[in-house]
């Protein structure tokens, strides 16, 4: 292990309370972050317990309705969207492209700040008796007539927005003019060029659902009509707001993680992104055509037909930048010299589970079919491929795979392929039945079902519980590894980028001095990766 | 961008960038970004806004009869003026002369601040007529329009109106924090961006306003026209609107 480094520079809580060390920060997110996803995991649990039966015998309606908003709130607001890109984001976009720090280091750390204001809200809401909105919050489930604590979690998703807003607004100024000589914009890793989009729609996006808040917690407050129908409020005028940003911000939560996805794809391959160009700019595609497709939530309730049809052949066009990446990772897997360590076992699930999460949004977004899957737990499935088999799968790839930078030490990679294997196989078990239980009609966010989908369900909780086994074995091992795992040295990968040519962990300011760069993005050899695949694999006809 | 190592520590540099330019640059582009999400912040209410005109079209006319529109226009005036000495005390700064800037900065504060007093007593007006929403003495009667949506005029006034005084409070909080360094010589010809962001943030709170007075205020032309002058009579507003 180096000398001196960020992590022993200074001692004890103040020490880390009040850092403006991104990486210090990095790490004051992944411990906070991994707390909500294991309260919001508890809560997932209640909801899959209470549908291993068809009769509701576990909760009552009032309590799984409470089970399954509060699983919805604590992810989305504060594990999904925060994850990847205040977690590793903020670790490693500083050190990707040669700054000593992130732009503004204080509104980082304030960020992390109102971050845990937001989620503390969001806790004390579910003490308090809990929310039984969804994590939607429509009106009339939100409106005056509630009798939850929709106040409480409303302010706390409000204020966890502005940690994600100012998140964003530091990356994109680092990432313009931070910079270090030779780094130019397509030298720039492809997770970079993920992270830059992200930060435009948690810009563009979040000041929206903000306000929406705001006029709900308005509308609650002076009992007057905004979005509640009976006194003269407009409830579709909520969903329209809503979705502005809520459409967007799945692209908040996937495309880091598609960043994620593109390192991992080009280092356990050896080679150079295939097109790399194109899967930079398909980043920016998503996040532009992604704002203007969120009609595709709202096809039954109240909006044009025309206007419904305008929004499905959007969607079906906003398909196409995430095909161009699935496509191109595929082509750089292809005559690659692949090679298997657990961060790899990860992109692969994640290939597979984003293929099918994707293709069953297209499903969703076409009109016609929609009316059919509205609401049922087809919806429920593809969610959760998108954001469990997608953004989850990165986000804990991207754990795997940077926890040697992060912590400086390694850890014991059989463990890991073996807990990456478990969740593939749990998340399967549990999200394939709800296809086929939402296409043959069940309904989501009933605590009953018809008997005639009991096995379904029965899988399905079966295999959350894999799933859980399979989430918790790396908080051991990861533990195990920070006090005795083999020190890591800078490269433990053999991976290209800049990151990688810095000790781990780094020091605080991460270079001495400014260095200078002058290679391509992911530049690995191809003649060495063939030369590597044919003593492996035999002669490439 | 130049990334040549300064030997010696020019004055505000801090340690995480090479030099000043790179510095206030960083901080504009983050002031731009910062004023665009709070764009789309004010973009939802208006939104807001819109859809519950286009519903209710005569409730907003009459609703904003209750509202003073000569009081509504010297506040435009007044932060007009504000935005003035607000420029001016940017270019003192960039001239190196503190004390000017200094002055212009106390200018900007006070307009401010009489924006805010009259702000006060149009509030305290609506209360003596009943017209916050929400409060069971609420009655509206004018124009025979049903006083349950008058409430929705009234709700949204006082969210726009009071999301902008409270980034006006906001405002002279951060100008008078400023002023008081500008009096420290902190700032010197090379690095005084964090005058010129204040003054960024300064001018878009007012830019709001000039979004807001006609919104609201000047929803019926022919009252502010007084009446024979008028630009546009009720019913030609009224069929325009549909
Ligand atoms: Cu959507």
């Amino acid at each position: 292990m180096p000398a001196e480094h960020y992590l022993n520079v200074k001692y004890g809580l103040k020490s880390w309370l009040l850092t403006k060390d991104h990486k210090r920060i990095a790490m004051l997110y992944l411990i906070s972050v991994t707390v909500m996803f294991a309260l919001g995991g508890l809560f997932a649990g209640l909801v899959r317990l209470e549908l291993i039966t068809p009769g509701g015998d576990f909760l009552s309606a009032d309590a799984y309705n409470k089970a399954f908003s509060a699983h919805g709130i604590i992810m989305v607001f504060f594990f999904l969207i925060p994850a990847v890109p205040a977690i590793f984001g903020n670790f490693l976009i500083p050190i990707q492209i040669g700054a000593k720090d992130l732009a503004f280091p204080r509104i980082n750390l304030l960020s992390w700040y109102l971050y845990i204001i937001g989620a503390l809200l969001g806790i004390s809401a579910i003490l308090a008796g809990g929310v039984d909105t969804g994590w939607t919050f429509y009106p009339p489930y939100s409106s005056q007539y509630s009798q939850s604590h929709v106040l409480l979690a409303g302010l706390g998703a409000f204020i966890a927005g502005f940690s994600s807003i100012l998140t964003g607004l530091n990356f994109v100024v680092t990432i313009h003019k931070m910079r270090a000589p030779g780094m130019t914009w397509f030298r720039l890793p492809l997770f970079v060029w993920a992270h830059y989009a992200t930060s435009l729609i948690m810009l563009l996006g979040t000041p929206v659902v903000a306000i929406t808040i705001v006029l709900l917690v308005v509308e609650r407050l002076f009992g007057v009509g905004i979005f509640d129908p009976s006194i003269g409020g407009d409830p579709v005028l909520f969903q329209h707001l809503f979705w502005f940003y809520s459409h967007p911000a799945v692209y908040i939560m996937i495309l880091p993680a598609m960043g994620v996805q593109s390192e991992l794809v080009a280092t356990f391959s050896r080679r150079r992104v295939f097109g790399y160009s194109f899967v930079a700019f398909s980043s920016l595609a998503i996040a532009i055509i992604g704002f203007v497709v969120w009609g595709h939530h709202m096809f039954v309730s109240g909006q044009s037909m025309y206007a419904g049809l305008v929004f499905s052949i959007l969607t079906m066009l906003v398909a196409i930048p995430s095909a161009v990446k699935t496509f191109n990772w595929a082509l750089t897997m292809y005559k690659g010299s692949i090679s298997y360590e657990t961060p790899m076992i990860y992109a692969i699930g994640f290939l597979g589970l984003f293929v099918i999460g994707g293709l069953t949004g297209l499903f969703l977004g076409a009109m016609g079919l929609d009316i059919h899957l509205h609401d049922t737990y087809f919806v429920v499935a593809h969610f959760h491929y998108i954001m469990v088999g997608g953004t989850v799968m990165g986000f804990m790839g991207g754990l795997h795979y940077y926890w040697p930078k992060m912590s400086g030490r390694m850890y014991p990679d059989g463990w890991g392929r073996l807990s990456a294997m478990i969740i593939f196989v749990g998340f399967n078990l549990t999200f394939f039945p709800q296809f086929i239980a939402g296409y043959l009609g069940m309904p989501r966010r009933y605590y009953m079902y018809d008997p005639d989908f009991h096995i379904w369900n029965i899988m399905s909780t079966a295999g959350a519980t894999v799933l859980a086994i399979g989430y918790m074995m790396p908080l051991f091992y990861m533990a195990w590894s920070w006090k005795w795992g083999r020190p890591a040295g800078p490269n433990p990968w053999g991976a290209k980028g800049l990151e990688w040519t810095t000790q781990s962990p780094p020091t605080t300011f991460n270079f001495d001095e400014t260095p200078i760069w002058n290679e391509e993005a992911y530049d690995y050899d191809p003649e060495e990766a063939e030369a590597e695949y044919e003593r492996e694999f035999g002669t490439i006809n | 961008m130049s990334h040549s190592h300064t030997h010696g520590h020019p004055k505000g540099l801090v340690h995480h960038f090479d030099d000043l330019k790179q510095q206030n640059e960083a901080a504009t582009l983050g002031m731009w970004g910062f004023l665009i999400t709070e764009i789309l912040f004010f973009g939802g209410l208006i939104t807001a806004y819109i859809i519950f005109r286009g519903l209710y079209p005569e409730v907003f006319l009459h609703g904003s009869h209750m509202l003073d529109w000569k009081l509504g226009g010297l506040n435009t005036l007044v932060l007009l003026c504000s935005s003035l000495t607000m420029a001016f005390a940017v270019h003192a700064s960039h001239e190196g002369k503190p004390k000017s800037a200094f002055n212009y900065l106390i200018l900007t504060i006070l307009f401010g601040s009489v924006f805010l007093v009259v702000k006060y007593f149009e509030y305290k007006a609506k209360v003596d007529h009943h017209l916050i929403p929400g409060s069971a003495s609420f009655t509206f009667t004018e124009g025979g329009v049903d006083a349950g949506r008058a409430q929705i005029f009234f709700i949204l006034y006082f969210a726009m109106t009071g999301v902008h005084a409270l980034h006006m409070i906001v405002g002279i909080g951060i100008v008078a924090w400023i002023a008081t360094k500008v009096r420290n010589n902190a700032f010197t010809k090379d690095y005084y961006s964090p005058v010129e962001m204040t003054g960024l943030y300064w001018h878009f709170v007012d830019i709001v306003w000039i979004f807001l007075y006609p919104l609201l205020y000047l929803i019926d032309l022919t009252k502010v026209g007084g009446g024979g002058h008028a630009l546009l009579d009720t019913d030609t507003l009224m069929k325009l609107l549909g």
